[in-house]
């Protein structure tokens, strides 16, 4: 056991053009912690998970894996490292030539090697975790309803119990109730997998159900970080704002009035 | 204004591209020969390609050989040399026509459906999440299609050059009157192995330019319905033009010297 961070981001840029998305950000998740970052629409939260997960190749800065870097390693390093990774995508992003339980079990056979019979099992156990039955799993995704496909994309993230798991908006577009059971699932997998967790989400209440460590990115950086229960008394302007969702405040929406 | 500038610009755009196809080429290539291999993703696509594909080809093939009779007909009766016409249906079939042909149908049917296959998987995210579940996009979607296209193109050439062949015969029998057996022989001694070898070598080429260029334009597709659009029409039209690019220089190479 060491008391490396099980990720730890250091400076990370990126910029799309001339929209700079993230600027000199710094996170660090422990091993075994849930990490929610909080921030507005468009502020460069999912494309800070990409990078991590080496989908987009940033501009500069530093990630590290279990102490290892990440940045400009060959094809196969790469490989080895996107074995610890579980990945919940906004989209759901399932695969539509395959049906539900082949979605699920799709890491277990073509990462793990499993064969067939055995990878089924347990895509039916891991989708009946999600609330979703053995008869969805014939289904194919376009046949699925939208909170359906985030639960199957959620199953299909935890199948293979990865070291360390990334939800984008978990909850989002599913009702109170199954957004709790979804919140439940994901503070198990955490704790019975003894997973790390790096979570993202508008919805304040998931977030305060799942973190240990909340952070808030605003402009490229996180402007805020601290233990869960603190998020209330942070003395930011820019998270109080955010957590109670006032549009007054220092954070500027672009709009204009009808 | 300088007039030299946008073509300055063209040409690095053009470079860059290039340099793109060659890289994502090499890749592809390098991930055909590593494992993991999926046999049941390249059995799939060779159905595909192969199998699905011999209506169009076979059709294409057919009325070919048919006007190629017809046409020398009209043009060698002239010169009392009628008995060229088997001659000139199966060297032109061989050398050229059934290979390029059945390349630019391939092109239209496999490459186009590549590309949005591919290109809708891109803009959805699941090329991204295919490598968050220890998958490599290359091995899973890449190196099959290519593998497939690589074996099936000469196979279906060989069907084209024989149904192609046969169209001649039909129009050369049983509209201009030829003798049957005569007709047969003459398309037999016609028949040359340098001929047939040079299709094939043809056809495998194609092969590889159809699934590269749907493969390529569908992974760097971007944006939404539109993108996949641009990427499919893309895939078709670069497969054509280097598709008859590379039968000049495979002929060149075979029949030049
Ligand atoms: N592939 C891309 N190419 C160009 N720009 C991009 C790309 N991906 C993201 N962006 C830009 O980066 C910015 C941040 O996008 P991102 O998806 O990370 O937002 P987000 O914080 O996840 O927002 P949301 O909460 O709405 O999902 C946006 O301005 C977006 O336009
Ligand atoms: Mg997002």
């Amino acid at each position: 056991m060491t008391d490396k961070p099980k990720i730890k981001i250091s400076g990370l840029s990126k910029r799309f053009g001339s929209n700079v998305v993230l600027s000199q950000l710094d996170l660090e998740v422990g091993r075994g912690e849930s990490v929610v970052v909080i921030g507005g629409s468009g502020v460069g939260k999912s494309v800070m998970i990409k990078c991590v997960l080496g989908l987009i190749h940033p501009d500069s800065g530093s990630i590290e894996i279990d102490g290892a870097e990440t940045i400009g390693l060959s094809e196969r390093d790469r490989d080895a490292i996107g074995r610890k990774f579980g990945m919940l995508f906004q989209g759901a992003a399932l695969f539509d030539s395959l049906n539900v339980w082949e979605n699920v079990a799709f890491g277990l056979i073509q990462g793990r090697g499993l064969d067939r019979p055995s990878a089924r099992t347990i895509a039916h156990e891991k989708l009946g975790a999600v609330g979703l039955g053995a008869d969805v799993g014939r289904l194919y995704p376009a046949e699925l309803s939208g909170g359906m496909k985030k639960r199957v994309a959620l199953a299909r993230a935890i199948a293979a119990e990865p070291e360390i798991i990334f939800f984008d908006e978990p909850t989002t577009g599913l009702d109170p109730i199954m957004g709790d059971v979804i919140d439940r699932l994901i503070v198990d997998c955490v704790r019975q997998l003894g997973a790390t967790a790096l979570s993202i989400t508008h919805d304040m209440a998931s977030a305060r159900k799942i973190a240990d460590r909340i952070a808030m990115i605003h402009e490229g950086r996180i402007i805020w970080a601290g233990p869960t229960g603190d998020v209330d008394a942070s003395g930011n302007p820019y998270v109080e704002q955010f957590i109670h969702g006032n549009a007054e405040g220092p954070i500027q929406m672009q709009v204009r009035a009808l | 204004m300088n007039v030299l500038a946008p073509l300055g610009r063209v040409t690095l755009i053009f470079l860059a591209a290039t340099g793109r196809i060659v890289l994502f080429t090499a890749s592809s290539l390098s991930h055909c020969v590593r494992p993991p291999i999926y046999p049941r993703l390249i059995g799939r696509q060779m159905i595909d390609i192969g199998y699905y594909s011999l209506p169009v080809v076979g059709l294409t093939a057919v009325f070919t050989g048919m006007v190629l009779a017809l046409q020398s007909y009209t043009g060698f009766s002239r010169f009392a040399a009628e008995s060229a016409i088997p001659n000139v249906v199966v060297v032109s079939i061989t050398r050229e026509l059934g290979p390029v042909l059945t390349g630019l149908m391939v092109a239209g049917r496999i490459g186009a459906s590549m590309a949005a296959e591919i290109g809708t998987m891109r803009v959805t995210e699941q090329i991204d999440a295919l490598s968050t579940l220890s998958t490599n996009p290359f091995k899973y979607l890449v190196a099959p299609r290519l593998i497939a296209a690589f074996a099936m193109l000469p196979l279906l050439v060989v069907v084209a050059d024989i149904i192609g062949i046969m169209g001649g015969y039909m129009v050369g029998v049983h509209k201009l009157g030829f003798n049957a057996s005569i007709y047969l022989d003459n398309s037999w001694d016609a028949m040359e192995v340098l001929d047939v070898v040079s299709g094939l070598v043809k056809a495998a080429a194609n092969g590889l330019i159809i699934a590269l260029m749907g493969c390529y334009h569908g992974y760097h597709s971007r944006g939404g319905a539109q993108g996949v659009g641009a990427a499919t029409t893309n895939a078709v039209v670069s497969a054509s033009i280097l598709i008859l690019t590379a039968n000049y220089v495979i002929t060149e190479l075979f029949f030049a010297i």
